[in-house]
């Protein structure tokens, strides 16, 4: 089970949290086209990699914050409050063999 | 005391005999025995069937990894436990075990014919012979093939045991309670960390356990082990798990170990659990895991009587078992040598040790001769003898060419192989780390960790004993440094003795049998063969998963502990890779088999999945109201009188409610409350409705949007002051409804000062409909006027009902003058009973939901989630009247605007009335423009809600329909499963008093 860093909460278990979508998504002015607003509502970035996400400590403080994350590692590198700065995304390691030989 | 139990030595309690039988046979063993050491003493190796060709199979080893000594232990018809490692199974008083696989005995079993059979049961048999015709695999191939397979049975009575579950942290979790993990857990203590230290076993100590002439730190292992586990054992921040299985590694060094607590006793009590769950989060963890020794691919290697050396020296050594009295050591490694030593010595005839390496250590062979040993280097096994126990070994030599030479049958009555050690890299490899391949010693090694873990002693390919332990309490101390405690010690140990574990081999040994038909084991319990694999990678799997998959090798309740790598090997062979290349099958858990007890714990029964019941659920239940289940509450569902099937009680309840009065419990409906100065802003903002002008002391019926236009719940809301609002939602989407309002509060509305309570639960809601509603709730309400003029629809007053606290709306879900009462929960089935006195009183009764359902129909009063789904607007859901078109923004304003929502393709929700009123459509039948539409014509909609109407004496349905207000009058087909469409005209989908004059009085 992951463990989850909650900005306002400390590191709590998985099943506290609730993921919450791809963050950073502003809701555009009533004014926006609809080309930007079908983008809000339906187009989502979901890359192999580091994403920053939102997550709601559903099971304790109930305060959406964001994190970030690695989609196939699961690893979280960052969690921070709604409106802090972005911390920067981490360099992708590169991936090794999984199978080192040595003699 | 048997030929085979030695007069001294071991750690079992000698004065303590045991009773217990194996298939109805009586024995004794001693206290301290496993189930497998006790049959042996006896001289008992046979112990089961293998699973397709049922060869008689003995115990190979002595620990978890054994494929063939499974058997069931019953002690009584609910607790029969099947699949268990006879060398995990401590022996207690009475003990019942038998046998598996086999019929009618395990001596002659009638399978075993398809040992004879076997060049048709070939791997991939299954796949290829059972493919014609189509139509018998589900009937009659199936079933058989289920009948036949299997091992052991699964008890057909409720586990009557408890299984609990416990959370714990910890600064340094040790796997493992051998040199290793003995000495890390030492040091992690010494340097103040809070330890786990969890072994499988029931004794502390590892191999140490089974090792009589080394010596650590000058003393006995014996005496060193104990003093180290007293050492620990006295600390408080050592929590020491014995009989714990660490069996799956996850996130965050989140580990689950198994503790079996009550397993081992004769007479458990009923206060203790069978298993115990232990969910550690560790801040590091170390794997003390230690190497399994891998069997020898050999022709005929799987008689009973064959083992593996090491298990055969722990019998002796830990036991005080002789395995045999007559023995053929047949080895690749080192370690062989000292279970031929130490067998010798205490009495049984090595007749040879024939060992495949043509130059074996000088040192390892001399300390051999010295002890009277004969050693033949270059030595292979072409064959075994022996029916249900072996009685001979073919030696031969093995020529520089591989051929054989010289041939010789040496008796015996037990052969000792040893094929080298694998390093247990499962927790590793579960725990994402990477692996590396040594070439030289031919073993895959745990390289860089996946979280914060460190492996240590054999499970690293450390066979060293001083050298383990040295790497162990090192590792105490950096996993305890990491955790955060202080750290800084260091220490040497030195040891005497140990075990040297060199050497080895992988895949097939040499031989001059037909290899096209001679059987070597490689998977024992699935009797995969070599050839078997050899078959496999012809047939065109070049990867070892699908290898794996084709001939099951690697499938048994071992997971290829003891086969996996020999299985690897003789399939690169064969395609011609590196081993490496071809690649190691995924390592899971569970790392051996574990109850599904363990997992479920304490959530069976009742407690298997959470429900909600309303404050006056028992009274409900008590009037024998079967309950239909909203979300996960339990809600009355109708209150049948005697004789009443449910389509009377509801004609009865619904007549009932129009003519004089009905009580309904709605407290499962969703309560928030929203406070704050910005409220009504905020709820301008949420719902489509204006909420500015609202009065105090009124209500609106909201209707929510989500920000792409569609309708996502609805509730009434009452204004209870400037700041603040009662709002209602549906029963289901109550959670959602509060997460949605916060994801925008929190979000996007951060300008907005208000605070969401759930409240739900807070209230009990007692609904009193119908034309005598007034006169029910007349004599219990205090405070309030509830007169027509001072109380109008739509409204909502706080005052006393019953002397309790109530807020009291003026609403009506039935089309009737209603009362929805609300009162704090616990005071719900006080004021219900006294409402209930006065709605017998004036002739009323008790309604359900399915009541509930017709009434608000006949009145076209939606549900959101049943006539609505998610793609309808408000407009198209028949509530566009609500929607503020003044505001500046709300969720689903901008949705609203797009182009798509309109044109005559949209879905409206409208009334159908079926040309024959006595049929009720099916929810969820298609519409359709003809009674026989062509194929390939699309549905015009569908029906959302359908009911007999007693009141209107005809049936109502409610439907989604294209451009359905525009065809009002026209004729649809609504499609039947039972037969052909049949018509209903386009209607008003508001059936019962238009004019709404019914429930303004």
């Amino acid at each position: 089970m992951l463990l989850v860093t909650c900005p306002y909460c400390g590191p709590r278990p998985e099943i506290e949290f609730r993921q919450a979508g791809e963050a950073h998504i502003a809701r555009p002015a009533i004014t926006c086209s609809d080309d930007e607003w079908a983008d809000f509502l339906y187009m989502r970035d979901n890359h192999k990699g580091y994403m920053r996400e939102r997550w709601r400590h559903v099971a304790g403080c109930g305060r959406f914050f964001n994190v970030v994350r690695h989609t196939v590692t699961d690893k979280f590198v960052a969690s921070y409050k709604v409106g802090e700065e972005k911390p920067a995304i981490p360099a992708e390691a590169a991936a090794g063999p999984r199978v080192e030989i040595v003699r | 005391m048997s030929r085979f139990r030695t007069e001294a030595g071991g750690r079992v309690k000698r004065d303590k005999v045991l009773s217990f039988t194996f298939d109805g046979v009586a024995y004794q063993g001693l206290t301290g025995d496993t189930l497998a050491s006790a049959l042996l003493a006896n001289g008992v190796h046979l112990v089961g069937r293998s699973f397709k060709y049922h060869r008689p199979r003995g115990i190979v080893t002595a620990g978890p990894e054994d494929q063939n000594a499974l058997i069931t232990l019953r002690r009584d018809a609910a607790r029969e436990t099947p699949n268990l490692r006879a060398t995990q199974v401590e022996l207690y008083q009475g003990l019942e075990a038998e046998s598996q696989n086999r019929w009618p005995s395990l001596k002659f079993d009638v399978n075993a014919i398809n040992g004879l059979a076997s060049s048709l049961f070939v791997s991939g048999f299954y796949y290829k012979t059972f493919m014609w015709p189509r139509s018998f695999w589900k009937n009659v191939y199936e079933p058989r093939i289920r009948a036949a397979a299997g091992l052991g049975k699964a008890p057909a009575k409720a586990d009557p045991d408890r299984y609990t579950s416990r959370y714990v942290h910890c600064d340094v979790l040790v796997i493992g309670a051998g040199p290793a993990g003995l000495t890390a857990a030492l040091a992690a203590k010494e340097a103040g960390a809070t330890v786990i230290l969890a072994d499988e076993g029931a004794e502390f100590g590892g191999s140490l356990l089974g090792d009589a002439v080394t010596t650590i730190e000058g003393k006995s292992t014996d005496a060193w082990m104990s003093d180290v586990v007293m050492n620990l054992a006295m600390s408080d921040k050592v929590r020491m798990l014995a009989r714990t299985t660490a069996f799956g590694y996850f996130a965050d060094n989140f580990v689950a170990l198994v503790e079996r607590v009550t397993d081992h006793l004769a007479a458990p009590s009923d206060a203790l659990p069978r298993e115990r769950l232990w969910q550690v989060r560790a801040k590091q963890v170390i794997l003390a895991t230690g190497a399994l020794e891998r069997p020898l691919v050999f022709p005929e290697n799987d008689r009973p009587g064959i083992m593996m050396a090491e298990a055969g020296r722990s019998f002796l050594n830990r036991y005080g078992v002789k395995v045999g009295l007559r023995a053929v050591v047949f080895t690749a490694t080192d370690s062989a040598y000292r279970a031929a030593i130490d067998l010798k010595q205490a009495g049984v005839d090595i007749q040879l040790i024939a060992d495949l390496r043509a130059r074996p250590p000088a040192d390892v062979v001399d300390e051999a001769l010295a002890c009277g040993l004969t050693v033949r280097a270059a030595s292979t096994l072409c064959g075994t003898q022996g029916g249900l126990r072996v009685s001979a070994a073919e030696v031969g030599e093995v020529n520089g060419d591989l051929t054989i030479g010289r041939k010789e049958v040496v008796d015996c009555d037990v052969v000792l192989m040893s094929g080298g050690w694998t390093p247990n890299i499962n927790l590793h490899s579960q725990s994402r780390g990477r692996l590396i391949y040594n070439e030289t010693t031919q073993n895959f090694l745990p390289g860089a960790p996946g979280y914060d873990n460190v492996s240590i002693g054999a499970c690293k390919g450390t066979y060293d004993l001083s050298a383990t332990m040295n790497e162990g309490y090192a590792a105490g101390e950096a996993a305890a440094r990491a955790s955060g405690r202080k750290g800084g010690m260091k220490k040497g140990f030195s040891s005497l003795g140990g075990l040297a574990m060199g050497g080895g081999h992988l895949g097939v040994v040499p031989h001059d049998r037909d290899p096209g038909r001679v059987k070597a084991f490689v998977d024992f319990q699935h009797d995969v063969t070599a050839k078997d694999i050899k078959l496999a990678t012809r047939e065109g799997f070049q990867s070892i998963e699908h290898v794996k998959r084709f001939t099951t090798t690697g499938m048994a309740t071992d997971q290829g502990k003891t086969s996996n790598m020999n299985a690897l090997a003789i399939a690169a062979k064969a395609i011609g890779k590196a081993i490496p290349e071809v690649g190691l099958t995924t390592f899971r858990l569970p790392y051996t088999p574990t109850t599904f007890g363990n997992f479920a714990g304490t959530a069976r029964g009742d407690l298997f999945d959470p429900i909600r019941k309303t404050p006056m659920h028992d009274w409900a239940a008590a009037q024998g109201a079967p309950f239909e289940n909203v979300a996960l509450w339990k809600r009355a569902w109708y209150f049948p009188k005697a004789g009443e099937d449910m389509h009377a009680a509801v004609n009865r309840e619904c007549k009932t409610v129009r003519t004089t009065v009905g009580m309904f419990d709605a407290s499962t409906l969703g309560k928030i409350e929203v406070v704050g100065p910005d409220a009504a802003e905020f709820m301008n903002r949420m719902y489509v409705n204006p909420w500015t002008k609202l009065e105090i002391g009124r209500c609106r019926y909201g209707i929510m949007c989500r920000d792409d236009g569609f309708v996502y719940d609805d509730g009434v809301v009452g204004r209870m002051a400037a700041d603040r609002f009662h709002v209602t939602t549906t029963t289901g989407g109550a959670p959602r409804v509060m997460n949605l309002m916060e994801d925008y509060l929190q979000t996007e509305f951060t300008d907005l000062k208000v605070f969401l309570t759930s409240t739900t639960e807070q209230w009990a809601v007692i609904a009193v409909q119908g034309p005598k509603a007034r006169e029910v709730l007349a004599p219990l309400v205090e405070g309030i006027d509830i007169g027509k003029d001072a109380m109008p629809h739509m409204s909502v007053r706080e005052g006393r009902i019953c002397g309790v606290p109530t807020r009291l709306f003026r609403i009506s879900f039935t089309g009737e003058l209603g009362f929805e009462v609300n009162v704090p929960a616990d005071y719900g089935q006080g004021v219900l009973d006294a409402i209930w006195r006065e709605v017998r009183e004036a002739g009323g009764c008790a309604y359900g939901t399915e009541a509930m359902h017709v009434l608000r129909a006949e009145k076209g009063y939606i549900i959101v989630g049943q006539d609505t789904d998610g793609t309808l607007t408000p407009d198209e859901a028949g509530v566009g009247w609500a929607v503020g078109k003044a505001k500046a923004d709300f969720l689903g304003k901008r949705g609203l605007m797009r182009p798509d929502l309109t044109g005559p393709s949209r879905k409206q929700l409208i009334g159908l009335l079926t040309v024959d009123p006595k049929r009720v459509p099916d929810e969820g039948a298609q519409l359709v423009a003809s009674a026989a539409p062509a194929k390939g014509s699309h549905a015009l909609g569908h029906v959302t809600s359908a009911y007999w109407s007693e009141n209107l004496g005809r049936s109502i349905a409610m439907a989604q329909l294209e451009n359905g207000r525009a065809r009002l009058g026209e004729t649809v087909y609504i499609t039947s499963l039972t037969g052909a469409a049949f018509p209903a005209v386009v209607a008003d989908p508001i059936f019962y008093d238009k004019a709404g004059a019914r429930i303004d009085v």
